[in-house]
């Protein structure tokens, strides 16, 4: 839907000279909807009129190219619009063009902070279709991978949620760390970002020598910085005041909303599918899943902390329980998924994935929907702004923690 | 030779071109080198190395790289800009905060501008600069800088009242706003030894830090939510004069701060001289640098409840408790 400004120049001047004549400052362009609308406050004691500001699509708070428009009264914000599809790029028709092993090199770039997970997605749903029984050592592995994948994204809002509060050094404690992590993954992978090792039917290639050393040595070094976190911003007194009581998410809200996740989990609701739901072998091993008590960007700030130490967890177990063997099965020259459908639900570092997946028995899927995680986690803005102050919408807003690739896919 | 000296400078022509050019040097100096130690500073504790390039020893000319790189570039004023205000908004930011400097005692004969009011007169410039930020908020015609102002305004309403109070604390206790006074009775010790002059420390520190606008109290620049605040459309020079303000005001928040707690130009073992009013500005620039990397910024509303709230009541009882022991002791 585009949208066109119709109203004033942008600056303050202008915009109150126009709004007070036309009232509807912006409009979709194809006429389908109105968008937000200025109101004349005529009745107050002292006249005054809306403002509606753009954030973003080039705004330091949206981490890319989301815009939200928001109408202002003052500092408190009375309708707010959140406007995708900046950064479309029609993964889901792209999926219906390429083979399925390809898939897999597409999907690690709609969250790209996630790779593993996404791909991981896709070998098993693919593998699902097939009917591929995958080694034991793969699974492992790529649980592994996995958890390692988590670690590094929640790390990655670990540090950029603070600076969006106006805390800046959390940011490089976080990316100290992430470097690390991105050091075993570059070793194993011969990857930084996207990663694209898993393949239907396996891994790209077995772990390097010493790879599960350096990852074992990783783990306590990243669990005691964990606790560095914990002090340095959950204890801190203006972090508190910004973030407790703010922006509450009741669980019945975010589950009509479809949200997942921390989110969710902040929420008070236990809900994981690897939980739940288990894929891999996460049924064998022993972890929680944290919940919080009120839903509030605190309690979700410190679900991913929770979450870490979770995964963690997980990766110590992993490591004693990686069998030998091989890390692939040998696929026909030509892949083809029998005609059918599929549907695999995985639990990504910003809440659950979908892959809903037609085939006709052809090379290629007929039809390849995504479910993520951030689209539905984002939906719930409007419910959580309405009514709120300018600095607590960034404060909200950064605890949606979304990917923008990954609303728009 | 240094009585014909002495003469000649004595003589009021002589000598005023004399402050004018030292001043301006300090003023051009001094805050630079506080940028540079917030660079390391905050590098240092972030787990980075900060500038390393300029001027080969540790990037210590990066400053002076930022400012030649300030100049060269283009000054883009916005179409709808009321042009004039835009202009002349640095200038109104800038030039008080350089008088500032003439009104500090640097040494025992050394006060460029005495006067009898001294501490008020620059408690009451500071706060001029305030002016300039609103002229570039509204000026620059747009809704970030708008707010900005007008958040920069709430804030430095609200903390003008508990950084005169708490100063006026220590005119009180030393009888006299005149600041080569205050310095001349805290010969044997420094204020911030009483007790209750910690109190007035840390309010003044913190409404100064507020004045300044840094963090925690940024919400005017805050520049996850208003790109900038008043400083978005600025670009060039004019910036530089913005960011020149900032790094000015953190020396001459800190000289007053030291000033009146900490004895000034006073010292000890090493004997008393503008070099004892650097160090001490330099420690209490540190402080406010250390702030920056460690704190969130506080929210608008909190922000004005924690100085109507907690500051002022706290500094009006301070005053009582100055005036009781004054009266009693």
């Amino acid at each position: 839907m585009a949208i066109e400004q119709r109203g004033g120049n942008g600056g303050p001047r202008g915009a109150g000279g126009d709004a007070a004549v036309g009232g509807a400052a912006f409009q979709a362009a194809d006429g389908t909807g109105v968008g937000i609308i200025l109101r004349d406050k005529a009745d107050r004691a002292l006249h005054t009129q809306d403002m509606t500001l753009n954030v973003g699509p080039q705004h330091p708070a949206t981490h890319g190219v989301l815009r939200v428009l928001v109408t202002l009264d003052g500092e408190m914000i009375e309708d707010t619009q959140p406007v995708i599809g900046y950064m479309h790029r029609a993964f889901e028709k792209l999926a219906e063009a390429r083979d399925y092993r390809q898939i897999i090199a597409l999907v690690n770039r709609h969250d790209w902070v996630s790779s593993i997970c996404n791909e991981l997605g896709v070998a098993l749903i693919v593998e699902k279709q097939m009917g591929l029984e995958v080694p034991e050592r793969a699974t492992w592995i790529r649980m592994l991978m996995a958890e390692w994948t988590r670690v590094l994204n929640h790390l990655m809002f670990v540090g950029s949620y603070p600076l969006e509060l106006g805390a800046i050094t959390p940011m490089f404690y976080a990316f100290r760390e992430r470097e690390e992590i991105q050091a075993l993954m570059e070793w194993i992978t011969g990857g930084r970002l996207h990663l694209t090792y898993c393949r239907v039917g396996g891994l790209k290639q077995d772990l390097p020598r010493g790879a599960i050393q350096m990852s074992r040595d990783l783990v306590p070094k990243i669990r005691g910085r964990l606790r560095e976190y914990e002090d340095l911003v959950l204890g801190n007194e203006i972090f508190m005041a910004r973030t407790r009581g703010v922006g509450l998410l009741p669980a019945d809200v975010a589950c009509s909303y479809g949200v997942s996740g921390a989110l969710l989990q902040a929420s008070g609701v236990p809900e994981d599918s690897r939980r739940t739901e288990p894929y891999c072998f996460y049924d064998q091993v022993d972890f929680d899943v944290p919940t919080g008590s009120n839903g509030d960007c605190y309690d979700r700030f410190h679900m991913l902390i929770a979450r870490m130490r979770e995964s963690l967890r997980i990766i110590e177990q992993v490591h004693d329980r990686i069998p030998p063997g091989p890390v692939n099965v040998k696929l026909p020259k030509i892949v083809r998924a029998p005609e059918g459908h599929a549907y695999v639900r995985c639990e990504n570092p910003l809440g659950q994935l979908s892959y809903y997946m037609v085939s006709h028995n052809e090379k290629t899927p007929w039809r390849f929907k995504m479910r993520t995680p951030s689209f539905n986690n984002v939906s719930s803005l409007p419910y959580l702004l309405k009514g709120t102050l300018v600095p607590d919408m960034i404060a909200v807003m950064g605890s949606m923690f979304f990917i923008v690739g990954d609303i728009d896919r | 030779m240094i009585d014909t000296l002495r003469d000649w400078l004595s003589h009021y022509w002589v000598l005023m071109p004399v402050k004018v050019v030292v001043i301006l040097l300090v003023f051009l100096t001094v805050p630079l080198v506080v940028g540079y130690l917030e660079h390391k500073v905050m590098a240092h504790m972030q787990a980075r190395l900060g500038p390393m390039e300029a001027g080969r020893f540790h990037g210590v000319l990066q400053l002076v790289a930022d400012g030649i790189k300030f100049v060269q570039k283009e000054s883009i004023v916005p179409k709808a800009a009321d042009k004039w205000v835009f202009a002349l908004a640095p200038a109104v930011a800038l030039v008080p905060t350089i008088l500032l400097f003439g009104f500090l005692p640097y040494g025992p004969d050394l006060v460029p501008i005495r006067s009898d009011v001294g501490l008020f007169v620059v408690l009451a410039l500071g706060s001029v600069s305030v002016i300039g930020v609103l002229m570039a908020a509204w000026s620059s015609a747009n809704k970030y800088s708008l707010m900005g102002g007008v958040r920069a305004a709430a804030q430095l309403i609200a903390y003008e009242l508990p950084l005169v109070l708490a100063a006026a604390a220590v005119a009180m206790q030393a009888g006299s706003a005149d600041l080569a006074v205050i310095v001349e009775r805290q010969d044997t010790v420094w204020n911030i030894v009483y007790p209750w002059h910690w109190f007035a420390f840390l309010i003044f520190g913190a409404a100064a830090i507020a004045e300044l606008t840094r963090p925690p109290f940024d919400m005017p620049v805050a520049d996850s939510e208003l790109v900038f605040g008043h400083l978005t459309e600025y670009t060039g020079l004019r910036f530089a004069f913005f960011l020149l303000t900032e790094y000015a005001g953190i020396v001459v928040q800190s000289a007053v701060a030291a000033t009146l707690w900490f004895g000034g130009y006073k010292g000890f073992i090493v004997p008393s001289g503008p070099w004892w009013l650097l160090l001490k500005v330099f420690a209490l620039s540190f402080v406010v640098i250390w702030l920056r990397a460690t704190f969130p910024r506080l929210r608008e509303d909190q922000l004005q409840s924690f100085a109507w709230l907690r500051l002022v009541p706290v500094s009006l009882l301070l005053i009582l408790v100055v005036g009781f022991v004054k009266v009693g002791f």
